[in-house]
């Protein structure tokens, strides 16, 4: 098998056998950025010969038998992480030349564990969007396409570039970072498994913060065990994060095979919304059945202010990016654009600097949260959430996990949706109920729609119970045999 | 509830975003969009709700009040869009 369609866990197991190099599994995936990337725009910046030399490391590491965990695997970063001495955008004109003096907690637990980074995956600008098509470094493809059909389809937001590189072999697996469904929503759209972890399992310390009660980061890979892998090397304690929960990290690859036998699978009625399409009802249902058939109770459950939890999204992410992206004033990093006076030079630097969804973002924020509105906007949102993640706690009483689709449609054509942002924030509203309420949730590819596109589901869990979202999710994938790849992809290419 | 224009730019103000007469318009239906669409959080019934402000999982934790970094002035200088020697540089401020 080619070197870029192997798991994570294939590959590690190749690499101590030494069937292959580091050099060489590294070298398959820069060459094929090199071929692809200039197609599919997954990368904002590429580090081919870091990587390189971090392969021939990773090589005299395996020789002397003291290998870890990632020791030599490819991986994308998304460029909202800082990494020491790599330029790190966040997919914006005001950072487009900044290079962080530090290493964000999840990159460095990655590279403790022997990671190699072949480059920064483009995104939505600030991880504002849900097609990618929002980034000051241009849109992404994604690999996939309609049967017959050549149009250039969105990966999903707000980590696209990400889960197009996972996809099409342009790494083993990479980070995401999740607020309201940037990890899952592109994962489902472009065929792979993306997992959100509980918020404060991994550190945001380094992460380029977008609405910090929200932000978490989570690993985006082919398959659930790569999953696993990765989450076991980017979660932990670290006294860099407030938020961060200082609890045991487990073996994450040891849930995956568990017996599901008397396992209760919630089924939310009012994910059964309007505008859910066919196919994805159709692959809800199969999933349904292929959990019964693996032990499972089913349960039926409600969650009633679903509905609200997108409308609850738009008041308290944009609130947070307003206070948040206040730092970036062209004083002290970013780009600068002078003016006469200060303000002005802040006017200037900021008009010129976001594009036009993250000066949109930054404009509702400011707005629910000045004066005479707040209570209005803010601190209704702040009850509504209570709400929501009071239905969660509520459905957790009856049911382990619940089952939900990832997103309502297969993934779109790029400039297909309307220019209304309401529609195009409506692709997120099966993730964002967990996000609001700091659930974990991951997205598993089971099959492929009408068109020939990839169809995720949706299991969320408890708080810090990864382990049975990675066991459920593991039962899904081995039913549905999920081996379908994109058109677009290095071995294809060849 | 609807913004006028003059809401408009005192937000981009507020916001220090600088905006032209011309975008007032788009930005005014957006915003209002986005507004008239959370509007429906109106029929939710939050009598007696605790507003959520974290998801509670960490508690928030205190540290001994000593130096835990530091010595990198060049590191945070690094990024300066504009400076002298050590030090950023900044508009006049005094007008």
């Amino acid at each position: 098998m080619s070197l870029t369609e192997l798991t994570i866990a294939d590959a590690a197991s190749g690499l101590r056998a030494r069937k292959f190099s580091a050099v060489e599994l590294v070298r398959a995936h820069t060459d094929a950025i090199a071929a692809l990337n200039p197609r599919l725009n997954a990368y904002i910046t590429t580090t081919a010969d870091e990587a390189l030399k971090a392969a021939q490391q990773a090589d005299d590491v395996l020789a002397k038998g003291e290998a870890r965990a990632l020791t030599g695997i490819p991986l994308g970063i998304k460029d909202l992480f800082c990494t020491n001495g790599v330029r790190t955008t966040a997919a914006s004109n005001i950072l487009k030349n900044f290079v962080p003096p530090y290493e964000s907690t999840v990159t460095a637990n990655l590279l403790r564990d022997g990671a190699v980074f072949v480059g920064k995956t483009n995104l939505d600008e600030f991880a504002m969007g849900s097609a990618n098509i929002t980034s000051a470094f241009g849109p992404v493809e994604n690999p996939w396409k309609r049967n017959g059909d050549d149009a250039a389809l969105v990966p999903g937001g707000s980590s696209g570039g990400s889960a197009a590189a996972v996809a099409a072999g342009l790494a083993m697996g990479a980070t995401g970072t999740d607020t309201g469904g940037s990890i899952r929503q592109p994962a489902a759209y472009c065929g792979i498994v993306g997992l959100k972890p509980t918020y404060g399992r991994c550190s945001r310390f380094g992460t380029i913060a977008y609405a910090s009660s929200l932000d978490q980061a989570g690993p985006m890979a082919r398959s659930v065990r790569d999953c696993a892998i990765m989450l076991q090397s980017m979660a932990g304690f670290d006294e860099r994060d407030s938020t961060s929960v200082n609890c045991d990290v487990p073996d994450y690859s040891a849930a995956i095979g568990r017996s599901l036998k008397g396992l209760k699978v919630g089924i939310p009625a009012e994910y059964r919304a309007e505008g859910l399409s066919a196919e994805i009802a159709a692959a809800w249902q199969q999933g349904i059945e292929w959990l019964k058939a693996a032990g499972c109770e089913i349960v039926d459950v409600s969650l009633p202010h679903t509905k609200y939890g997108l409308a609850t999204y738009y008041i308290v992410a944009p609130a947070e990016c307003s206070s948040n992206l206040a730092r970036y004033d062209g004083l002290r990093f970013g780009e600068r654009v002078p003016g006469d006076t200060l303000d002005a030079m802040y006017e200037a630097t900021r008009r010129a600097g976001f594009g036009p969804e993250v000066r949109r973002r930054i404009m509702m924020g400011t707005y629910v949260l000045s004066a005479g509105y707040y209570d209005a906007y803010y601190l209704k949102a702040q009850k509504v959430r209570t709400l929501i993640r009071r239905d969660f706690t509520e459905a957790f009483g009856k049911v382990d996990v619940l089952l939900t689709p990832t997103a309502p449609t297969p993934a779109f054509a790029q400039g297909e949706q309307s220019d209304d942002p309401v529609q195009m924030y409506l692709n997120d509203i099966f993730t964002v109920p967990a996000s609001m309420a700091g659930m974990p949730a991951m997205s598993v590819p089971v099959g492929l729609g009408a068109t020939g596109l990839p169809l995720g589901l949706q299991l969320i869990g408890r708080p810090f119970d990864e382990e049975t979202l990675l066991a459920t999710g593991n039962a899904l994938e081995s039913a549905a045999g999920f081996t379908h790849r994109p058109a677009i992809r290095a071995e294809a290419a060849k | 509830m609807s913004l006028d224009p003059a809401t408009v730019r005192r937000i981009a103000r507020l916001a220090r975003i600088g905006i032209d007469e011309s975008d007032v318009p788009a930005l005014q239906g957006e915003l209002n969009g986005i507004l008239g669409w959370v509007e429906q959080l109106n029929e939710v019934d939050v009598e007696g709700v605790t507003p959520m402000v974290g998801t509670g999982h960490a508690a928030l934790r205190t540290r001994p009040d000593v130096v835990t970094d530091g010595n990198c002035r060049d590191a945070v200088l690094s990024n300066a869009p504009d400076g002298v020697g050590p030090f950023y540089t900044v508009p006049k401020v005094v007008e």
